[in-house]
């Protein structure tokens, strides 16, 4: 998109008039806008669909709002408006004893991760902000900086509940990434690219005739492969049944403990925003991204759009049902986990989905 | 540089730290304090800090009538304030040598075990909350929510009820609620199934809950554990059955023990099926005491004009949801208690926590506080 | 075991005429003194036949102002199923008592309660403070000679009404 946007003032005598490093900034700000507005947006759509599927999940209501005056709208549509109010007029308290700058930088960086993930994601077969062709490889490392936010937001806390969450966190995300990107590495050793376009293209197609050609559906690896990096997803998202970093019955709120009003809605929009972006990856390595599940059919850039979406809410529908059906795994046991079956079972895939690439294809 | 290069292992720091749990923290059930000590995630020590719920209850009942002190019972054990009026009215009676009419003995058991099902019902809800588990705490309180309607009908109380007097009840049962409980139970029985799907044998929770914390039989009656605690580590000890009572030795149901179907006995799984499966107990004593359940007898007959007990003292110990609560009454004629001790079940179990949460996890912590089921407001009176 | 044959074996075998019989003794509970219970409580508590293994309550009791204090346990066994209630009376000027808390263990707790309230000091006890009261209370608060604070860390205390009855 920033190349389009610079393709555009080449045209504009006044702006090609400016100097090269002006006009792309210009150009990556007009990209970024619409991103920041997705987040946010993305936000308060997504915890409606949380209020509301936890509540059916829960046989009750969730929020409603009847008659005129200030309720929260038809069925709680503004509940969520009404919260995002509730959290930018509400008093900004620092700790006396916090580290100061860190625990105002932390909410940042914590924001900064998934924001500029959805950079490199793919929504069809137009709009992507950054077509990198490390796509893939730049979504991981991306995804990963949040941890420096989390650790921060604990350590300069000040609170020994904080110090517990980041500790934990750090622990928790920087294990789940391996599994997680070694599942990846199975789908890039087919298409043979990093690029996000790429990997979308090589899932065009039927298997048989019948199935798409999907990476999931691909081979039995690939489809262990699918499991693997979702669960692995949820892990980093700090989400139940892995929510062990703010687990809200044990360390109160875990890292963002002390923080309220705007920076705390920082970290809600950021795990949202994580909730998408992993969502999102998975739908694009194993659910073909944009393409249609008929392949052949429907499958212009709006029907793109439509697709990938589709299939990123219901891969958020699915870890809003983890969330509201699991209890929460115990520290080690999540480590154990990690390291005594993901890994090696990701490993294993990967030796798997070499030997069917050799043997098969 | 070199400095930092020099730095060994056996040199760095390390030291134990002091974690304050409590007053206020989502899952201590109340205000209870928690010093704990650890070491990285291991709990090395539990230090229990109780008293921020002190409410006199001792000091009131003797300066209070016997009437009057029956509310402040109530507010001991919130939860389950049916049991607890229940246990105050039979101790006064057995200081007075008052027979109750058999209509009322039937309604004091059919409230008392409706109120055991829902303070059940919080607890094993609210144990799912503290091992992550929210789903589970809200169907628990969408079924006690009709028992709190049944009471309700009783006596419009939801919570307090203050419903078993000495010697009778505030009401009589109104019109047709007999037919209520019998939808109510009809509808509540398979709901068990219901909590056993969605929590009890989930793979995550047993792992979270079975050999955790555990609890053998001769620690138990040490620290004077009773109630389903006791029972989980293996104990088949009900005061219902082994010193009825009330009516309860016209009825017939089990006493379900820790038998370790997925870990130890006296772990945190056991207490916390234990619950579920007396939840189900408890219904068939409602069912029978519904069916013998006399049609006329006047609540009210046997309640005494002015409660003035002869001089005398007795401990006297009923079953509660959460074990044995006692009543230690020491009367000099007078209609004001000379000494009213209440012995509460919660109490003794929390004395415990060190002794079974001591190398576990802090998350484990919370699981052993939990399956402890424990009210601070009968903890600290 | 009865209460009777309860005193009967516990005559025979810990002590001759340890607990008094006849008819002016009312017979549901054993008076010991203070020197006596721990012995007797590790008697109590280690006999096959009698087999005290759970301790259902400790109460302290303030018999008036002018008047002793005393303490009350009640003991039940869950092997053999029979209870025992035993009471100490002690002087008011030096409430001392041996504590228990090796044998059973929730005595600690009742312990701590008891001295909280009655300030009855408990020899022995690992770890005697105040449980339910604030560390920097004054006075026990269940005697009956206690005079109320009239205010608390400069909150004032309302005064308590009085006339109930």
């Amino acid at each position: 998109m920033v190349d389009y946007f610079l393709n555009l003032f080449a045209d504009v005598s006044w702006l090609a008039a400016m100097p090269a490093g002006a006009q792309f900034l210009l150009a990556a700000l007009l990209a970024g806008l619409p991103l920041f507005l997705f987040v946010a947006v993305n936000a308060i759509i997504a915890v409606y669909a949380e209020r509301k599927v936890s509540a059916f999940m829960q046989d009750r209501l969730g929020p409603m709002g009847q008659g005129v005056g200030l309720h929260a709208g038809k069925w709680g549509l503004l509940q969520t408006v009404a919260d995002a109010l509730k959290l930018i007029l509400k008093q900004d308290i620092i700790p006396a004893l916090a580290d100061r700058k860190l625990f105002i930088l932390a909410p940042f960086i914590i924001f900064i991760a998934p924001f500029v993930a959805i950079a490199a994601m793919p929504f069809n077969q137009h709009i992507l902000v950054a077509d990198f062709n490390i796509g893939v490889f730049f979504l991981l490392a991306v995804g990963s900086v949040g941890v420096i936010g989390i650790i921060l937001a604990g350590y300069s806390s000040n609170n020994k509940w904080s110090l517990y969450g980041a500790m934990r966190s750090a622990a928790q995300i920087i294990s789940y990434e391996i599994p997680a990107a070694l599942s990846i590495l199975t789908v890039i050793m087919l298409t043979g690219s990093l690029q996000m376009q790429e990997i979308i293209k090589a899932q065009s197609g039927t298997i048989w005739g019948i199935l798409p050609n999907w990476f999931i559906f691909n081979n039995p690896f690939t489809l262990l492969a699918f499991f693997l990096f979702f669960i692995a997803g949820v892990a980093e998202t700090n989400r139940t049944p892995f929510d062990l970093p703010e687990a809200e019955s044990e360390l109160v709120a875990g890292f963002h403990t002390e923080y309220s009003g705007m920076r705390w809605a920082f970290f809600f929009l950021s795990e949202y925003a994580n909730v998408f972006i992993v969502s999102g990856i998975t739908a694009i390595v194993f659910l073909g991204g944009w393409q249609s599940p008929i392949p052949g059919y429907m499958d212009g850039p709006f029907w793109g759009l439509v697709w990938f979406f589709s299939k990123v809410v219901f891969l958020i529908l699915v870890m809003m049902w983890f969330r509201w059906t699991f209890p929460r795994l115990r520290t080690d046991q999540l480590m154990r986990m990690c390291w005594k079956f993901f890994l090696p079972a990701s490993l294993v895939n990967i030796l798997g989905v070499g030997l069917w690439d050799l043997l098969v294809n | 540089m070199t400095e930092s290069l020099d730095l060994e292992l056996g040199s760095v720091q390390t030291e134990e730290m002091v974690l304050n749990m409590g007053p206020q923290h989502p899952s201590t059930h109340g205000v209870l304090r928690l010093k704990v000590l650890t070491d990285g995630e291991i709990v090395t020590r539990i230090t229990p800090y109780i008293g921020y719920l002190h409410r006199c209850f001792e000091k009131h009942c003797e300066n209070v009538t016997y009437e009057q002190v029956l509310p402040y019972t109530d507010r001991c054990d919130y939860i389950a304030a049916m049991n607890n009026n229940f246990g105050y009215a039979v101790a006064v009676e057995k200081l007075m040598d008052i027979k109750v009419p058999e209509k009322v003995e039937h309604i004091r058991v059919i409230v008392a075990e409706l109120n055991r099902i829902a303070s059940h019902l919080l607890a094993v809800g609210t144990f799912g909350l503290d091992v992550g588990a929210f789903t589970p705490f809200l169907y628990c309180f969408r079924d006690r929510e009709r028992i709190l309607d049944l009471f309700e009908m009783l006596c419009g109380a939801r919570l307090l009820y203050s419903y078993i007097w000495v010697g009778g009840l505030s009401h009589d049962l109104p019109v047709g609620w007999v037919e209520k409980a019998y939808e109510f139970l009809d509808y509540f029985e398979p709901q068990v199934e219901e909590y056993n799907n969605i929590l009890t044998f989930n793979k995550i929770f047993i792992e979270r809950t079975a050999d955790v914390g555990v609890l053998p039989q001769e620690v138990a009656i040490s620290y004077g554990v009773t109630g389903p605690n006791l029972r989980g580590s293996g104990v088949k000890w009900d005061l219902r059955k082994d010193d009825p009572y009330s009516i309860y030795d016209k009825f017939e149901f089990d006493i379900p023990i820790g038998t370790g179907v997925v870990g130890t006995v006296g772990d945190c799984w056991d207490r916390y099926y234990i619950r579920v499966r007396e939840i189900e107990e408890s219904v068939k004593i409602v069912r029978q005491a519904l069916e013998q359940l006399p049609r006329d007898g006047d609540v009210h007959e046997a309640i005494p004009k002015k409660i003035r007990p002869p001089k005398g003292q007795l401990y006297n110990r009923t079953e509660t949801p959460r074990g044995e609560l006692g009543y230690y009454i020491i009367s000099n004629g007078k209609p004001i208690a000379d000494r009213l001790k209440m012995r509460s079940p919660a109490f003794t179990a929390l004395s415990c926590i060190d002794e079974i949460a001591r190398g576990w996890m802090i998350s484990d912590v919370f699981a052993i506080l939990g399956s402890l089921d424990i009210v601070l407001g009968e903890i600290d009176r | 075991m009865n209460f009777n044959q309860l005193v009967e074996y516990i005559n025979e075998q810990f002590r001759k005429e340890f607990v008094q019989t006849g008819e002016e003794v009312p017979a549901d509970h054993i008076s010991v003194a203070a020197s006596d219970w721990k012995d007797f409580a590790e008697f109590l508590r280690n006999d096959e036949h009698l087999f005290f293994d759970a301790m259902m309550c400790i109460t302290g009791v303030d018999f008036g102002e002018e008047s002793d204090l005393g303490v009350i346990y009640n003991l039940h066994s869950m092997k053999h199923n029979h209870k025992l209630e035993v009471r100490i009376t002690i002087s008011r000027d030096k409430p001392v008592v041996p504590s228990v808390e090796k044998i059973w263990r929730i005595a600690d707790w009742f312990e701590r309660e008891t001295y909280d309230m009655y300030g009855i000091e408990f020899e022995g006890h690992s770890d005697l403070r105040r449980i339910l009261l604030p560390e920097d209370w004054e006075g026990f608060p269940l005697r009956k000679d206690y005079v109320f604070p009239t205010s608390y860390h400069g909150i004032d205390i309302p005064k308590m009404k009085e006339g109930w009855e």
